[in-house]
Parts: structure tokens; sequence; C-alpha cells
């Protein structure tokens, strides 16, 4: 019998971390980002019924990159912590803190331990508040590491280029449109200058919209996103700095997403 | 909550193929589930709902319930609410024992979101009237101690294409037979002097006004012979509690509405107390 080879703990953790962080990359990317009236959702996805984008309760929404059947495991679990949580005080009492602190720990648990491979996922738990100041947006990755973001988060393979174009052309309080807009654009813009288009088909788009009574959580499908990305298409022309007063939120009809 | 030492989510919640909330809560924290509890020797008192009446109409189905709770000969509260939205487009009212009513109640909604989220699609009415029956057959511990729970569950039905015959009503009974029923029904200690009232206020081709209606006449004939039901409180301004569901979703008629409605359903029993004539021929 020969003894196991020795590895140090950094270079364990590193191959880990490599590991899942290679998993990440080969995904498509995924946008989150606030706006005047909500939190905007949109993810490159072909797939009409495999969600990355989803309701987690009242005023908290989910979005996920990386392998599907890991982070639909963390959606279903996410759900059902927020609903016992609701059950078993009130509806108010369940945070989006609470969501993030839990996935926090199942990842980091399953990263740290040593009888599993590690989620090749990354999560933004996002939550709308009653006014812009009390959005939050936690993201998640792979290792169990939580950031509080603000204003946007990109997550997949091309995360880092992404979050470069934010940076340079995110305004804060921008219309659905604008914001639609903004993701649409950063999502189809290779890293070496190139435009790809995306049409509807190709899009999975989802808001947490302040206004709404109850579940904030809605869903842009079908004629209505083509409708809106038609409208943001629009706002393309005008300069990026000035907001458009009107804004074409489709979103007063209270129809169940 | 409980976890394992690792401070990860414990099994339960990571189980897949299960869309229930009820049956994730039998899992993970089993003494949370209504009627799965220890009952002791004897009998309590403890107040108890009363009249809750549904009458469908050409476009989905309205259910109103009084506001009275009693406890023996007492009324508990004068002003308590029965009808519950369950969710968009169903609604369900509640007779028998308030308490346990009342989280029933709550569990159904949450079941009704939770697999929503989780399967990302809404249950059938019959998926909801069943699931509801389940529970009602776990609290039978509790109904062979007098502490029943008789719900009645209506809904506009997505899936029916004509939508004059959306509108559908399902009652129960203590062991969780479901029963579909036609036009209108009514549950609860006024329910046969409101059903009798119904069988002759109701016609095919209701309008939504005429449905409301019939409901507040109905359960103000609960009133006038269950001592139980409270009839409309023009003193205290305290009113049925009236909803609707059609296609457009639930929807709760407002209390200025039923002001002015519950005024006029008054002043005609001033000249008639017996409430609205049918006709003979």
């Amino acid at each position: 019998m020969s003894a196991p080879f020795y590895v140090s703990p950094e270079q364990l953790m590193k191959d880990r971390a490599d590991y899942a962080r290679k998993g990440i990359a080969r995904g498509r990317s995924n946008v989150v980002l606030q706006y005047a009236d909500g939190i905007l959702f949109v993810a490159e996805n072909a797939s009409k019924a495999l969600h990355k984008i989803s309701e987690v309760y009242d005023r908290i929404a989910f979005a996920a990159v990386g392998r599907y059947n890991e982070f639909e495991n963390l959606r279903v679990a996410g759900v059902r912590l927020a609903d016992l949580t609701g059950y078993t005080y009130d509806r108010r009492d369940v945070t989006g803190r609470t969501i993030a602190n839990a996935y926090a720990q199942t990842l980091g648990a399953i990263f740290s331990g040593a009888g599993e491979k590690p989620y090749e996922v990354e999560i933004v738990v996002a939550e709308v508040g009653d006014e812009v100041d009390g959005d939050t947006m936690y993201r998640l990755t792979y290792d169990g590491s939580v950031a509080d973001e603000h204003g946007f988060v990109a997550m997949g393979g091309q995360a880092e280029h992404i979050t470069g174009l934010l940076k340079e052309r995110y305004v804060p309080g921008s219309s659905l449109a604008a914001a639609l807009r903004l993701a649409v654009d950063v999502l189809t813009q290779a890293p070496d200058g190139e435009m790809r288009t995306l049409t509807a088909a190709q899009l999975e788009v989802a808001a947490l919209v302040r206004s709404r009574a109850r579940r904030a959580f809605r869903r842009y499908v079908g004629p209505e996103l083509e409708a809106l990305l038609a409208a943001s298409v629009a706002h393309q022309a005008e300069p990026h700095a000035t907001p458009p007063a009107s804004d074409p939120d489709p979103d007063v009809e209270a129809e169940p997403s | 909550m409980t976890t394992d030492g690792s401070g990860r989510l414990p099994t339960a919640f990571h189980q897949t193929g299960v869309g229930s909330f009820a049956d994730f809560l039998g899992m993970h924290a089993p003494e949370m589930m209504p009627g799965r509890r220890t009952l002791g020797p004897g009998t309590v008192d403890a107040p108890h709902g009363t009249t809750i009446v549904a009458v469908t109409f050409n476009g989905g189905v309205v259910m109103a319930g009084d506001r009275r709770a009693t406890m023996g000969n007492i009324i508990a509260q004068r002003d308590i609410e029965k009808v519950f939205q369950a969710d968009e487009f169903s609604c369900v009212g509640i007779a028998g024992t308030a308490g346990l009513a009342i989280e029933l109640v709550r569990l159904f909604q949450v079941e009704l979101e939770h697999y929503e989220k989780i399967q990302g699609a809404t249950l059938t009415l019959e998926g909801k009237a069943n699931r509801l029956s389940m529970m009602i057959r776990g609290n039978l511990p509790m109904a062979m101690q007098g502490l029943a729970v008789v719900p009645l569950f209506a809904g506009y039905d997505q899936l029916v294409p004509d939508p004059a015959k959306a509108g559908r009503i399902f009652s129960f009974d203590v062991t969780g037979g479901r029963y579909e029923e036609h036009s209108f029904h009514a549950v609860g200690s006024g329910s046969m002097f409101a059903r009798g009232a119904l069988k002759k206020f109701f016609r095919d081709d209701f309008s939504h006004d005429e449905a409301v209606r019939a409901c507040v006449e109905s359960l103000y004939d609960a009133a006038d012979d269950d001592s139980a039901t409270g009839g409309p409180d023009l003193t205290r301004q305290i009113y049925p509690v009236v909803v609707s569901c059609t296609a457009d979703g639930f929807s709760r008629v407002a209390d200025d509405v039923l002001h002015d409605l519950v005024a006029r359903v008054v002043d005609a029993r001033m000249a008639r107390p017996g409430g609205p004539a049918a006709p003979l021929s």
C-alpha cells in the first residue's frame, strides 16, 4: 500500500475553485440591475421552461448561472425556506438576507466538504424595497462568499467583461426600457467588440416591480417582451445620460406572472 | 431552523420531486402540521365560525360570509373575517372551529403559492380542491373531539372555455369528502336557511351585482333564524365579507358598495321582513 500524496490545503482549495470557475465560465451570462421602479433580470436563455430567473417570495427573486441541476436545487431550497419562514412568522419577516445567508452557508459547506464536488453556480438574491434605497442585491459565488452589490451585477462566462461595460454605462434611476436596452447591449457585445443579436426568444426577462401590491415578481414573455424590446430600441438613439420622461412600462395591469 | 453541524440547510430542503409545502412541512417540521397534534382527553370551548354562502353567476362566482364567531351562547367576535383569498383565481370560506380553520386556510394559501413557485405552473381548480380535502382529512381526529372544520371552496376555472360556466363551487365534509356543488351552496350553522333562500333567489343568468345581492339577502335570512349567524350591523357598520372570482382574478367587494347595498336590503325588509317574494308562476 502506498501512502496518499500530500496535497496542501491551499492547493486543494485552489483546485476546487478552478474547477468551479471553469464550469461557470462555460455558461451564458446573466445581468441584474436596478432601475427606477424595481430590479430587472435579463438572462440569455433559449429555453422557455428551464428558468434561470425565478420568484422566491413576495419581494424576493433569484437569478443564477452555472449547472442547472445545482442551482435549481438551491432555488427550491430557497423557496421552501422563504415559505417556511413566512408561515412560521409573518410574510414581512421574510428577507433577502435570510435567504442569502442560508445559500452562503450551504455553498460554503459544499465547497469545503471533502466528500462532494463544489457547486458550479453563481447566484444573485435580490429584494425590492419600498424605496430605491431599500433595494438589496446579494451575489453568491461557488465557495459561499457573499457580496452586497449596488446598481448592477453580472454573472456567467463573460462576467468580468460585462461588469466593465456596465461600469461605464450604468445610470441609476433609468426607465425599464432603458435598463433593458443596456442589459441586452452588454450581453450582446463580445470582448472583441463584435455585436451579436439576441431576439426575444433567446432572452429570459423578469423584474421585481416595486409598485405591485404583494408579489412583486413578474415575467415578460411573448408579444409583451417583443414590444418592450422594440420600445427599448427607441431609447438607443437617445444619449444614455438622460433617462426619458415617458416610460412605456406595461406594469399597470395586475396580471399574475 | 434546525441544521446539521455543517451549517447547510437540512436534507428536507433539498428533497426533489416535492411540490407541496404541506409535505415539506411534514418532513421537516411535523409538529407544525395541523391535525398532527396529540390530543388530551375532554373538550374545550373555542370560537366557532358560522355561515358561508357561494353563488355562481355569468362570469364567475361570489362568496360571502357573516362576521360572527360564537362560543356557546356568547358572541366571541362580531367582526371576524371568514372568507379568504386562496390564490389569484379562488377563494375559501370557513365554518367550524375558527382557530383551526384559519390555520388550515393559511397553510392552504401557502400550499397553492408554493406549488406555483416550485413547479412553475398553477394547480387546476380540482387539484386545489383535492388538496384542501386532504388537509381536512388530516383534521379528522380533532373533528371527532368536536373541533370540526368545514370549508367552502370556490373559484374561476380557467380551463372552462365558457366564462358563463367557469365559476365553480366545492363543498367538503369533516372526513375530507369533496363534492362539487352547482349554482349555489352554503355551509355553517345558518346554512339551511341561507340555502333555502338561495333556492328561491337563484337564476341562471345572474350578473355579478345580482349574485352579490343574493348572497347578502341569504345571509340576512340565515341571521334571521339562526342565533349564531350575525346580521349586518348597521350601528357599527360591520357588513358581510363579499368576494368574487372572475376571469380578472380575485377581488373583494368594497365596504362603501356594501354599505349602500346593505342599506337597500334593510330598507326593503322594513316593508317586507321576509325578503323579496318569489313569484309562484
